[in-house]
């Protein structure tokens, strides 16, 4: 059995902590409602005028639909490849097989910072300008290795006999996929996805690099930065908080709490 | 529909582990075959074979006649009930087993039908609608029977099929299986190391240890002349004794017996030993009994050989006195070498 209620300390140890935690982010959320030029207390009254000015914002719109865009689509690929990649990795012993996990999943230990410079000088080589196509791919080379890791995992014995129940009953390889490994493994290809998506939803890294005039929400936020602060920046930074909230409450009410039952 | 499946000098190698040497074997069409065994046998390995996930290291496989060595198991005409009955969770109990047809490019008002028809052949047409979590293990079971016959396959291979259900559940379903089987005709290879099971459903049984076919013949064959100790052993309870030729008779740990000169082991069922019989084993005395309703099983110390133990089964009406002793006499001989053990 489980106490119903801890000490009070423990309560007063919780409360600190998760005012350690989100603090920061609730500053930010107030202040983006500060009635007056700079974020910083004293609080002198709520307004909406600086998410009236963001949302009018040109450039920074912009900036938004480029990140949506970037990580929606690389968080496609990085799922497919990453999906193809655990399918085959599962499905047959090679010689050499753990190598290759091991290779696909590397990149995660790598710091962004390497990761981007690495594809800078590649890019250049190639004479691939600094674009959103060169962040979309810097996006899938780092949100690869966490989607075959989470669809690898999620590759249980239940799920191989399936597949070979498929194969038995005449389906060719690419049936096999499409019917039943993927529809079995929906929650993890969704979480893979979503977990993609924010990750290149916030990214700044990669993306300050390998961008030039077409930008990224963050390295827009950036460059607003750059000209001191304002409850404007703090407006922006509440929304790509907004964002990224309303994507993990949605993965955890449809799919976390359907793959649990 | 059905065919012949014919297993030529067939051998499996993992790595430096032979699974299986040289096994060779012939299933007529609409044949029960149960392969018997215990655990890492090779009767899995041969069953894999068969249906093409795995190829044998030598040898070829065919069914209908037609060389399916190399063949992969999606355009083989055999189809498998695995022992997890791998259904799949995100289907209706109907697409599952529309599944094959839907594969073959069937559509879907025929899929719908015969999907229905296979449901209704084990029980199941009303619930074709829900999903695999809603059924019991029995109901899972028979849906995976469903699924591999709605393609109408040559021959089906059942892989350890009932080793998830309780013992009453799989009286039952061996009795629906082997009805299924009488129905639709198709050959059934079945694996499993349960003897009970094999006897219950088996045309012939295969039994097979070490990687080898030990024996191969009807349920009366292997029990009541088996070939070789190890199907002795495994197809029911049976009593051992050592015997070597001694004058015109045998000796034996229990002293001179009156049957025909021969080295090896001599194999009693404990249904074969009782008060009267065709030669005498002896005096011995009863150590334990327990009453089974059909018979008692009884344990006796012969007196001569303090250190055995023989199993006998009396009949109901006896009502055997634990510490009685008395004379054993036994009936049905087998008398087999003992290297081939």
């Amino acid at each position: 059995m489980r106490p119903r209620l801890g000490s009070p300390l423990a309560w007063i140890y919780l409360a600190a902590m998760f005012t350690f935690i989100l603090l920061p982010v609730i500053t930010l959320v107030v202040f983006s409602f500060q009635d007056g030029r700079l974020p910083v207390p004293p609080f002198k009254g709520a307004t909406l005028d600086w998410y009236a000015k963001v949302l009018s914002d040109r450039a920074m719109m912009e900036a938004l639909g480029n990140s949506l865009l970037v990580a929606a689509l690389s968080a496609f690929v990085s799922l497919l490849l990453g999906f193809l990649a655990a399918s085959g990795l599962a499905r047959v012993l090679l010689p050499g097989s753990v190598l290759m996990r091991g290779l696909l999943i590397a990149p995660m230990t790598v710091s962004y910072l390497i990761i981007a410079l690495g594809l800078l000088q590649m890019f250049n080589q190639i004479g691939l300008r600094p674009s959103l196509l060169a962040t979309g791919i810097g996006h899938v080379v780092i949100n690869l290795p966490l989607c075959f890791a989470i669809i690898y995992a999620a590759i249980g014995a239940h799920q191989r006999n399936a597949l070979r129940a498929a194969r038995d009953l005449g389906a060719a390889e690419w049936q096999v996929l499409l019917y039943v490994a993927a529809p079995m493994l929906a929650p993890s290809l969704a979480a893979a996805y979503f977990l993609a998506f924010t990750f290149s939803w916030d990214e700044f890294i990669i993306a300050f690099l390998l961008t030039r005039f077409d930008v990224t929400l963050p390295v827009e936020i950036w460059s607003m930065l750059r000209s001191g602060l304002s409850p404007e920046t703090n407006a922006v930074g509440s929304l790509v908080f907004l964002v990224s909230v309303l994507i993990v409450v949605t993965l955890e009410l449809s799919i976390f709490r359907k793959a649990r039952k | 529909m059905t065919a012949d499946v014919r297993i030529w000098s067939v051998e499996h190698r993992f790595g430096d582990f032979t699974a299986l040497h040289t096994v060779d074997l012939q299933i007529a069409a609409g044949e029960f075959i149960v392969l018997l065994g215990p655990s890492g046998c090779g009767k899995t390995t041969l069953l894999s074979i068969v249906g093409g996930f795995l190829s044998p290291s030598e040898g070829r496989v065919l069914i209908g006649g037609e060389d399916m060595t190399l063949v992969a198991p999606k355009d083989r005409p055999t189809t498998t009930m695995f022992q997890d009955y791998a259904l799949f969770p995100h289907m209706s109990l109907e697409a599952n087993v529309g599944f094959g047809l839907r594969m073959r490019g069937v559509g879907r008002r025929e899929r719908r039908e015969k999907a229905l028809e296979m449901l209704d052949m084990v029980g199941l047409a009303d619930k074709a609608a829900r999903r695999p979590h809603e059924l019991s293990g029995g109901q899972r079971q028979r849906v995976a029977l469903a699924r591999a016959l709605a393609v109408s396959p040559d021959v089906l291979l059942l892989d350890e099929p009932l080793g998830a259900l309780d013992l009453k559940l799989r009286r039952q379903m061996q009795l629906e299986l082997k009805e299924i089987q009488r129905r639709v005709g198709t050959t059934f290879i079945h694996v499993t190391h349960d003897q009970e099971e094999a006897m219950a459903v088996a045309d012939r049984i295969v039994v097979m240890n070490h990687g080898r076919i030990e024996q191969c013949g009807t349920p009366e064959e292997v029990y009541l002349s088996p070939r070789t100790l190890f199907a002795a052993g495994f197809m029911g309870e049976m009593n051992r004794l050592p015997v070597t030729p001694e004058g015109s008779g045998l000796a034996s740990p229990l002293g001179p017996l009156a049957l025909a000169p021969q080295t090896g082991a001599l194999c009693l069922r404990p249904e074969d030993i009782g008060l009267e019989g065709d030669f005498s084993l002896g005096r011995a005395r009863l150590s334990e009994a327990a009453f089974f309703g059909s018979h008692h099983r009884c344990h006796f110390t012969p007196l001569a050989a303090p250190e055995l133990r023989l199993i006998a089964h009396l009949p109901q009406g006896a009502h055997p006195e634990i510490g009685a002793e008395v004379e054993l006499f036994a009936r049905n001989p087998i008398i087999l070498p003992e290297a081939a053990a």
